[in-house]
């Protein structure tokens, strides 16, 4: 038989178990727990409308992770889910984002903090436009002198050939000459 | 077997260093006796490296975790597979393997070489001796695979678990045969140097050589691309890291070379040209190498940083200057022996080919030296990541893809307007018309746009040599088109390979058009819940969480997270991603949990799930849902590539017999009835 709970000891009881209430209630009993909750890696939190946010996305794709990963914001968040970097960079962009700030001043803010390496693209401005510029720039100048080298030597009369002395051929040796050229490219 | 294994690596340090005396001087004095001293040589490298590397993988089988290489990337609980792949899972043992590969290389030239080469073979075995030497003494002095620890651990650390993948099994051998066989081709051009006979005998000598070390680079670039998408989780495939582009490169100046060795053949130009690339080609391969190896650029693909770094950038700088020398040493020797006729030719397009080819790797290496170059310059230091690279190369990408269509509609020599006119027609009107249709659906992306309309141009262009080639053969030798097709092909394996080649390029554009178009979601789930997303193609995909169920498995615990899958209402079917937490044999976590994506490929997308985590420790499930267009594709086109490679590799598809002599000869045609020599 079990003794009857008295007045104080249910009191104690009650209170004792308050914060085990508590932490119960703020708990969703809808969803089970998982059996190793720590086999999954880092505990997540619901998503919000800020992770799919298109601005954000594209604010997050022009900035890079510190976490040496060479990935931007946007893809190790989502990506190397044992990262806590981009998570905190993430909720920077968050804060800056509601403070009102546009895209541009998101960039500036984090070059201010993390330096130029913040971005994923070197800004273009001063020495940077020779990373941009100088590939495009040396094939058109390359690609100009061999057009112009090209068409210098092609108009070039038969006779500079190399190893060969054609000059003074008749039509018909030269008719044959094409022929035999052409035999050798069949 | 490790003593074994490290007496191997000193044997073949001193084979390395005999071959490559005994091979300069036999070539130098013709003497028969030490030229047969350098190809035996050659054979002993690869025997006695088969045993370095027999000794290596008996370690690893047998969990010998002494050896310090066997404890850091193997473990009890590992599978046999990935025990196996673990050989070229770490710097010392990928030394090793690359050594070994290379050995066996270097043999198979010697062994296959055709003897009218022979004069070649003696100054071949030298170079692959050097080159063999330097690797295994950068893995005896700098990183050795047999080191001993001073204890015996009770496990091993086990793989990374990105590497336990069937991709990264295949893709680090594929890419790395690349890499290596580059070094025969460098090695006949060297001999032909010394040799000072700069026909096309050399040419000829590795033809099929150059194609091998091309089909293994875009075999191995192709894999790892794919081991990227399903392993790396982010969705992509290529993400211009520093290790990527560092593969990317040898290819480029490889495929260049590829295509300026036919103006060399059919007309004697472009010596100095073909020398220099092959030059670049390999001294890129030391390069990628030297950037994987040193830590010197950050990267997700990188080894761990070491000394061996150091070593690489001595050899890449000595054998830049060695090869510098010869070839300036040779310059006069190097003349071409033809003019060329016209701007508007095949062999002007080739050049073009060739300078847009050579110039996105150029592009590309300066994109991936720029962070260093910024720092030296500006003492600041810059991140270079795909929106730069894209930005850069995307329009070189693109004039690259026209000439596919263009050089080969343009005749050798000189093309008439009436030539270009027949020839150009049809492939035009097709781009007109696939241009006017995307005008007409409204793509929203310009440089897709553009590449969907090349693309229509150039496959205008093979189908169109294709009908021709069929169609004459059809007309002149009364066969039916299916056999007129075959022999066709059959018999032009190298013109019709290309076209395929070709085909496969043009198929990677239209995949990579695709990345333009994705959708990303991320969404929290609990189980019963919904998400929908619209894909490129309109079609709307219901993604309902089912549950997250936990089992452990061989060596790692696994929570797998399904989703149930709906396209416009209609049901397609569970697609479960996972995370990964591998144990060593004791239980004990060896890394951090790994994600496993989910991926439904399909011709027109890719459904590609994410379990990125859960929420509060509970079943509510955060996903990455992205629906990504054309991937497969990509893998169609590495496949069409490869085949085209391998119609070009066939045996017996060679030059004729003549047509070498001829090269070998000089480009004289004779008139005879006139007399005149030309």
């Amino acid at each position: 038989m079990t003794a009857p709970i008295g007045r104080r000891a249910f009191l104690w009881s009650a209170v004792g178990l308050a914060p085990v209430a508590v932490v119960g209630a703020a708990q969703d009993t809808s969803v089970a727990p998982l059996w190793q909750p720590g086999a999954v890696g880092r505990p997540r939190g619901a998503i919000t409308n800020y992770e799919n946010d298109p601005f954000i996305i594209d604010v997050e794709r022009r900035l890079r992770c510190t976490c040496g990963c060479n990935l931007d914001i946007y893809t190790c968040r989502t990506t190397d889910f044992t990262c806590t970097y981009s998570p905190q960079l993430h909720r920077e962009v968050i804060g800056l984002v509601e403070q009102d700030k546009s895209g541009e001043e998101i960039l500036a803010a984090f070059v201010a903090k993390y330096g130029e390496t913040a971005l994923m693209a070197p800004p273009k401005q001063g020495f940077n436009w020779a990373g941009y510029l100088l590939p495009g720039i040396a094939i058109t100048i390359v690609g100009v002198i061999l057009a112009w080298v090209l068409l210098r030597r092609a108009r070039r009369p038969a006779t500079a050939a190399a190893g060969a002395d054609v000059a003074g051929l008749s039509a018909e040796e030269q008719a044959r000459l094409g022929a035999a050229l052409d035999r050798l490219e069949s | 077997m490790t003593v074994l294994g490290q007496l191997a690596l000193w044997l073949a340090l001193l084979l390395g260093v005999w071959g490559a005396v005994v091979g300069y001087l036999g070539g130098r004095r013709g003497d028969l006796a030490l030229i047969q001293s350098a190809r035996r040589t050659s054979y002993a490298l690869a025997g006695i490296l088969t045993v370095a590397v027999v000794a290596l993988l008996t370690a690893l089988v047998k969990n010998d975790f002494n050896v310090a290489y066997v404890a850091s990337y193997s473990s009890r609980n590992l599978p046999l597979a990935y025990k196996l792949s673990a050989l070229y899972g770490g710097q010392s043992g990928s030394l090793l393997f690359w050594a070994f590969v290379l050995s066996l290389f270097a043999a198979a030239a010697q062994w296959l070489t055709a003897r009218r080469y022979a004069y070649l073979l003696p100054y071949a075995a030298a170079v692959t001796s050097v080159v063999t030497a330097f690797f295994v003494a950068v893995a005896l002095f700098a990183a050795n695979p047999f080191e001993r620890l001073d204890f015996i651990p009770m496990d091993g650390r086990g793989l990374n678990p990105q590497l336990q993948n069937p991709g990264m099994v295949i893709h680090p051998p594929m890419l790395y045969l690349g890499y290596i066989s580059i070094t025969i081709p460098f090695a006949f051009a060297v001999a032909a140097l010394f040799t000072r006979r700069l026909d096309v005998g050399w040419l000829h000598a590795i033809r099929k050589w150059t194609l091998l070390s091309w089909v293994f680079l875009s075999v191995g670039i192709t894999l790892g691309m794919w081991w990227a998408y399903v392993e790396l989780g982010w969705g992509g495939y290529w993400a211009w890291d520093p290790v990527e582009n560092a593969s990317f490169l040898p290819w480029l100046t490889m495929t260049a070379f590829l295509h300026s060795v036919m103006i060399q053949e059919k007309r004697g130009m472009l010596k100095r040209w073909n020398v220099i690339l092959v030059g670049v080609s390999f001294a890129l391969s030391i390069f990628g190498t030297f950037i994987t190896r040193s830590g010197i650029i950050s990267s997700v693909h990188s080894f761990t940083q070491s000394s061996v770094g150091y070593f690489f950038l001595a050899f890449l700088i000595s054998g830049g200057l060695f090869m510098a020398w010869l070839t300036w040493s040779r310059w006069e020797l190097l003349q071409t022996e033809a003019r060329l006729e016209s701007a508007v030719s095949r062999e002007a397009s080739f050049f073009f080919n060739n300078l847009l080819l050579v110039g996105m790797a150029f592009s590309v290496l300066w994109g991936t030296m720029f962070p260093i170059i910024s720092e030296l310059v500006r003492g600041t230091q810059v991140t270079v990541g795909p929106p730069f690279f894209n930005q850069v190369n995307i329009p070189i990408g693109l004039a690259l893809l026209a000439l596919t269509g263009i050089g080969p509609l343009i005749a050798w020599r000189r093309a008439s307007p009436q030539n270009l006119q027949r020839h150009f027609l049809v492939p035009v009107a097709l781009a007109a018309l696939v241009a006017l249709g995307l005008v007409a659906i409204r793509l929203s992306d310009f440089y897709a746009g553009v590449a969907l309309t090349l693309a229509a141009f150039v496959t205008g262009t093979i189908v169109q040599e294709f009908v021709r080639g069929t169609g004459a053969r059809h007309r002149l030798h009364g066969e039916n088109y299916a056999l007129a097709f075959a022999r066709l092909v059959g018999r032009n394996r190298r013109r019709y390979g290309g076209y395929i080649v070709h085909l496969g390029i043009v198929t990677y554009f239209v995949a990579f058009t695709g990345q333009a178009f994705n959708q990303n979601l991320e969404a929290s789930l609990k189980p019963g819940e919904s998400v929908t997303m619209r894909s490129a193609y309109g079609d709307e995909y219901t993604f309902t969480h089912v549950g997250v169920s936990q089992y452990e498995a061989l060596n790692r615990f696994v929570s797998a997270a399904s989703v149930d899958v709906a396209r416009n209402g209609q049901r397609v079917g569970v697609l479960t991603s996972e995370k990964r937490q591998h144990v060593d044999s004791f239980g004990r976590p060896s890394f951090e949990p790994s994600t496993e994506a989910a991926i439904r490929s399909t011709l027109r997308e890719d459904l590609y799930v994410i379990y990125a985590g859960a929420v509060n420790g509970t079943e509510e499930a955060v996903y990455r849902f992205t629906i990504n267009p054309l991937v497969a594709w990509v893998w169609i086109g590495g496949a069409i590539l490869v085949f085209g490679g391998m119609i070009t590799l066939w045996p017996g598809g060679g030059p004729s017999e003549r047509s070498i002599q001829r090269g070998m000869e000089g480009y004289q045609a004779k008139l005879p009835a006139a007399g005149v020599g030309v």
